[in-house]
C-alpha cells in the first residue's frame, strides 16, 4: 500500500532532518562568529574561535550530507534551485570559504593585522552565510516562478524580495541567540560576562522578528498555513516552538545554558518542522503556474534508489550520530587554550 | 573571442576545470598524509619511542592545514553540479546523487568528526584512543575517494542504469543494480590508480620536507625517521602506479575506445598501433611525429605487436575528444610516473648502502619530487576527463547538454573571476603558512639542541 511506504515523503523527512541537523549545529558556529567581532583583545577571540574549533567542520559537514542527500532523492529540485539561484549560492559559497580559512588561518601568524583581517572575514561571511540560508528558505517558502520544464524563470534581484529579506534577517538573528548561548555555555569570566550582557539583546531582537515574520506568513503566504487549517493538530507544533522559544530566557536568566542551548535548538526544529509543514507535498512552490511546483512525487528518485539510499542511511547514520555525540562528550566543558588550540 | 567568452558552456567547463583542479591539489594531501600519519603513529604505539609522538604531531598539523582548504573547495564542487550543470543533474541525479550522499555519510563525518580528536584531543583521550581517531581520519579520507570515484567512474563507463522518460517527458538514468553501478567497469581500475596516486602525493609531501631538513642540517633525527617511512611509501605507491596505470589503459581500451585512440594519437581506423614515447600530434595529418616503439601499444593491450587497435577514424569527427591536450597530458603523466619509480628505488637502493642522507644531489631531488604527483595527479585527470569528451557521461550525455539552462554566461564569467581570484589569494597563503610551518619545525625533542626552531616559535 503506497500510504505505508511513501519513499518520497518519508525522503522528504529524512532530508529536512538532514537541513535541520545543520541548522542545530552550525547554526551556534555561524552565531559565535556573527558575535566575533564584539569581542575585545586578543585571547577573547581566540577563545571564540576554539570554543568550536573542534567541531565546526563537522558542523558544516551536515549542509555537504544533506546537499548530497537533496541531489539524491529529489534531482530536481537540487537542479532547479541551485542553478536558479545561481549568484546566491555562489556568494554563499565564498562566505564558506573566507569562513573556513579565516578560523584555519587566524591564529597562525602574530601580526596585529593579519588577525584583525581574518577576525573580520571570520565575522563578515558567517553573517552573509546565514543571511542567505534565510533568504533561500524565505524565497522557498513563498514561491519561485517555474515554467513547465522546473527551470527557474525570475532574477538574482527577484529574489531579494522584502519576505525573503526578512526571513533572512530573522535566520541571521536566530543563529546569533543561539550561537550566544554556546558562548554563555562554553566561556567562562570576562568572556562569559560579556556574552551574558549581548544575551538579552539577542534574546529580544530574534523575539521581535520571529512575530514579526509570523504575522507576516499568517497574512500574506496562506498556502503555508492552509496544512493547518486541514489539520488542527499540527498546532501543536507553532505552541511547542513558543514555549521554547518563552523558556530560553528563563534557562539564561537561572544559569542554566546547556538547556537553554537545547531550547534554541528547539527553536529551530519548530520552526523547521512548521516550514515542512506548510510546504508539503510541494518542496519548491511556484508562483507563476502552481501545477508546475515541485512536489514530492514529480521530483523523486526511483523507488529503487530511495530504497538504497534508505539502507546506506540505516547504516551510515546511526553510526554518525553515535561518535558526534561522543566527539562533542570529549570536548565537553569551558574552553581552555593550549598548545594545540587556534 | 567575444562570443566564446561569454558561451555559458564553455565558461561552465573553465571554472568546472579551474575549481576541481585546485580542489584537487589537497584531497591527495590528505589521503596519502592520513596513511603516514596511521603508520608513524602506529609505531609510537609499538615502540612507545617520543619522536614517532614528534612525527605524528608535525605531520597532522600540517594535515590540518591541508584538510581544511580541501573542505571548503570541496563544498564548492557539490554545489557546482546543481549550480551550473543542473540538466547534468537532472539526468544522473538517481545515480550520481546517491554516490555522493554516501560519501558525505560514510566519510566526510568520519574524517571530520575524528580529527577533532587527532588534532585537539592529545590531552583527552588515551593514546590507543587516539590512534583509532587517527585510523579514523585515514579511512574517511579513503572512504571519499571511493565514493567520488565511483561516480566519476560511472561517467566514464555507465552500467547498472537504465534509461528512462520521467513524468514531465524528460529523459533520465535510474539505477536498476546498485553495485552493478558502484562496481561498474572501471571503478577498481580507476579507484586503485587514484590510491596510488593520493600515497604518492602524500609521500613525496613528508620525503620533501625530511630532505630539506636534512640538507639544512636541522631537525636531523626527525628527518631520518620521517623520511625512511615515506619513501617505503613511495616506492609501494610507484610501483603500484606502473600495475594500475596499466590496467586502468587496458579498461580504457575496452570501453572507452576513443579516449584510449587520443591518448596515443591513433588514428587509423582499425591497425596495430604504436607506442610513443614523445611526439607532437599532428591533427591536420592524421599522425604523430615523435619517437616512437613500433606496434608497442597493440602488444600491452593484446600481448601481440600485430593485433589491430581501434583508432580515431573509426568514430566520427563530431565524437572524438580534442587530441593533442589528452595526448600530451597523458605522456606527462606517464613520464613522471616513471620518474618517480627511478626516484623512489634510487632512494632505496642508496638507504641500504647507507648513503641515503649523504648524497645531496638526490636530497635535492626529493625536495622537488613533491611537485611530481601534484603534476601527475593534473594530468592524469586532465587525460581522463578531457579524453571523455564530447560526453559528460560517455555515450549517454554530451557536455553541450549539461549545463544550466537558466544561469547565463555574464554570470558564470562574474563567478569564475572571483573563484579566480579568491583561489590566487588561497593559493599564496597555503605556500606562505605551510612554509612557515616547515621553518618552524616539528616541537624540540628532549635530545635536540636549543636551535632556530625556538627562536622561530618565541
Amino acid at each position: 500500500m503506497s500510504f505505508s511506504f511513501d519513499l518520497p515523503s518519508l525522503w522528504f523527512l529524512i532530508v529536512g532532518a538532514l537541513f535541520m541537523g545543520y541548522a542545530v549545529l552550525d547554526g551556534f558556529d555561524l552565531g559565535v562568529g556573527a558575535l566575533h567581532l564584539l569581542t575585545k583583545g586578543d585571547t577573547e577571540r581566540r577563545l571564540m574561535i576554539n570554543s568550536i574549533g573542534p567541531v565546526w567542520d563537522g558542523n558544516e559537514v551536515w549542509l555537504v550530507t544533506a546537499g548530497g542527500a537533496l541531489f539524491a532523492a529529489f534531482p530536481e529540485v537540487y537542479a532547479t534551485v541551485f542553478s536558479g539561484f545561481y549568484l546566491a549560492f555562489m556568494f554563499f559559497v565564498f562566505s564558506l570559504i573566507f569562513r573556513a580559512v579565516a578560523i584555519e588561518f587566524r591564529s597562525k601568524q602574530p601580526m596585529a593585522w593579519w588577525r584583525s583581517a581574518w577576525d573580520v572575514s571570520f565575522s563578515a561571511a558567517s553573517i552573509v552565510g546565514s543571511l542567505l540560508v534565510g533568504v533561500t528558505l524565505g524565497n522557498l517558502a513563498r514561491g519561485i516562478p517555474l515554467a513547465a520544464d522546473h527551470e527557474y524563470t525570475g532574477t538574482f534581484l527577484g529574489l531579494l524580495n522584502p519576505y525573503a529579506l526578512l526571513v533572512g534577517v530573522t535566520t541571521l538573528a536566530l543563529f546569533t541567540m543561539h550561537g550566544n548561548i554556546y558562548v554563555l555555555l562554553k566561556t567562562e569570566g570576562a568572556l562569559q560576562e560579556r556574552a551574558r550582557r549581548w544575551v538579552r539583546w539577542t534574546i529580544g531582537v530574534f523575539v521581535c522578528l520571529y512575530a514579526t515574520t509570523t504575522l507576516v506568513t499568517l497574512f500574506s503566504h496562506a498556502h503555508m498555513v492552509r496544512p493547518f487549517e486541514r489539520q488542527p493538530l499540527f498546532a501543536v507544533v507553532p505552541f511547542l516552538t513558543l514555549l521554547a522559544v518563552a523558556n530560553i530566557p528563563r534557562e539564561v536568566y537561572h544559569g542554566r545554558e546547556f538547556r537553554a542551548l537545547v531550547s534554541s535548538a528547539a527553536v529551530m526544529l519548530g520552526l523547521l518542522s512548521l516550514f515542512g509543514i506548510g510546504m508539503y507535498p510541494d518542496i519548491v512552490f511556484s508562483t507563476s503556474d502552481p501545477a508546475h511546483s515541485l512536489r514530492v512525487y514529480n521530483s523523486a528518485s526511483s523507488p529503487g534508489t530511495l530504497t538504497t539510499m534508505l539502507i546506506i542511511a540505516g547504516i551510515g547514520m546511526p553510526l554518525v550520530l553515535g561518535y558526534t555525540i561522543a566527539i562533542y562528550r570529549i570536548f565537553r566543558g569551558k574552553v581552555q587554550l593550549t598548545e594545540n588550540s587556534y | 573571442m567575444f562570443r566564446l567568452a561569454m558561451d555559458p558552456v564553455y565558461l561552465a567547463r573553465i571554472q568546472f576545470a579551474l575549481t576541481i583542479a585546485f580542489h584537487y591539489i589537497f584531497p591527495p594531501l590528505s589521503v596519502g598524509l592520513g596513511l603516514i600519519l596511521v603508520i608513524m603513529e602506529g609505531l609510537y604505539l609499538r615502540t612507545r619511542e617520543e619522536r614517532y609522538l614528534r612525527m605524528t604531531k608535525f605531520w597532522a598539523k600540517i594535515f590540518g592545514l591541508i584538510f581544511a582548504i580541501g573542505v571548503a573547495t570541496g563544498i564548492v564542487m557539490e554545489f557546482q553540479f546543481g549550480t551550473n550543470w543542473a540538466t547534468y543533474s537532472r539526468f544522473v541525479g538517481d545515480v550520481f546523487g546517491s554516490a555522493l550522499a554516501a560519501e558525505g555519510i560514510f566519510a566526510f563525518f568520519l574524517e571530520s568528526g575524528f580529527l577533532a580528536i587527532v588534532l585537539f584531543g592529545w590531552d583527552r583521550v588515551s593514546p590507543r584512543w587516539h590512534f583509532f581517531a587517527t585510523v579514523m581520519v585515514c579511512l574517511g579520507a579513503h572512504f571519499s575517494a571511493v565514493w567520488i570515484v565511483v561516480a566519476n567512474s560511472w561517467q566514464q563507463t555507465p552500467a547498472g542504469h537504465q534509461i528512462v522518460q520521467d513524468a514531465s517527458g524528460r529523459m533520465r538514468a535510474e539505477v536498476v543494480d546498485f553495485w552493478a553501478v558502484v562496481f561498474n567497469p572501471s571503478t577498481v581500475d580507476r579507484l586503485s590508480h587514484v590510491f596510488m596516486g593520493t600515497w604518492q602525493a602524500g609521500a613525496t609531501l613528508v620525503l620533501s620536507i625530511s630532505a630539506y631538513y636534512l640538507l639544512r642540517k636541522r631537525h636531523v633525527e626527525f628527518a631520518r625517521s620521517s623520511m625512511k617511512i615515506a619513501l617505503v611509501v613511495a616506492v609501494v605507491a610507484s610501483l603500484g602506479q606502473l600495475a594500475t596505470g596499466h590496467s586502468s589503459a587496458q579498461t580504457v581500451a575496452a570501453h572507452q575506445p576513443a579516449k584510449l585512440a587520443a591518448f596515443e594519437g591513433h588514428y587509423p581506423a582499425r591497425a596495430p598501433a604504436d607506442m610513443v614515447l614523445v611526439g607532437w600530434v599532428d591533427e591536420e595529418q592524421h599522425r604523430v611525429r615523435g619517437v616512437k616503439l613500433p606496434g608497442m601499444l597493440s602488444w600491452l593491450i593484446h600481448f601481440d605487436r600485430d593485433a589491430p587497435v581501434t583508432g580515431l577514424e573509426h568514430f566520427p569527427e563530431r565524437d572524438r575528444p580534442p587530441v593533442q591536450a589528452v595526448f600530451q597530458a597523458y605522456h606527462l603523466m606517464v613520464a613522471i610516473g616513471m620518474a618517480l619509480i627511478g626516484l623512489s628505488l634510487l632512494g632505496v637502493f642508496l638507504w641500504w648502502r647507507q648513503k641515503l642522507f649523504e648524497t645531496r644531489w638526490l636530497l635535492w631531488c626529493f625536495v622537488g619530487a613533491v611537485l611530481g604527483p601534484q603534476l601527475a595527479n593534473q594530468v592524469g585527470w586532465m587525460a581522463a576527463e578531457v579524453g571523455r569528451q564530447p560526453w559528460i557521461v560517455y555515450g549517454l550525455l554530451r557536455t553541450e547538454d549539461a549545463v544550466s539552462r537558466t544561469v547565463s554566461g555574464g554570470e558564470i564569467l562574474a563567478s569564475l573571476i572571483m573563484f579566480g581570484l579568491i583561489y590566487l589569494l588561497l593559493g599564496a597563503l597555503f605556500v606562505f603558512l605551510l612554509n612557515s610551518k616547515i621553518k618552524h619545525g616539528p616541537e624540540p625533542g628532549p635530545h635536540d639542541p636549543p636551535g632556530p626552531a625556538k627562536e622561530a616559535a618565541a
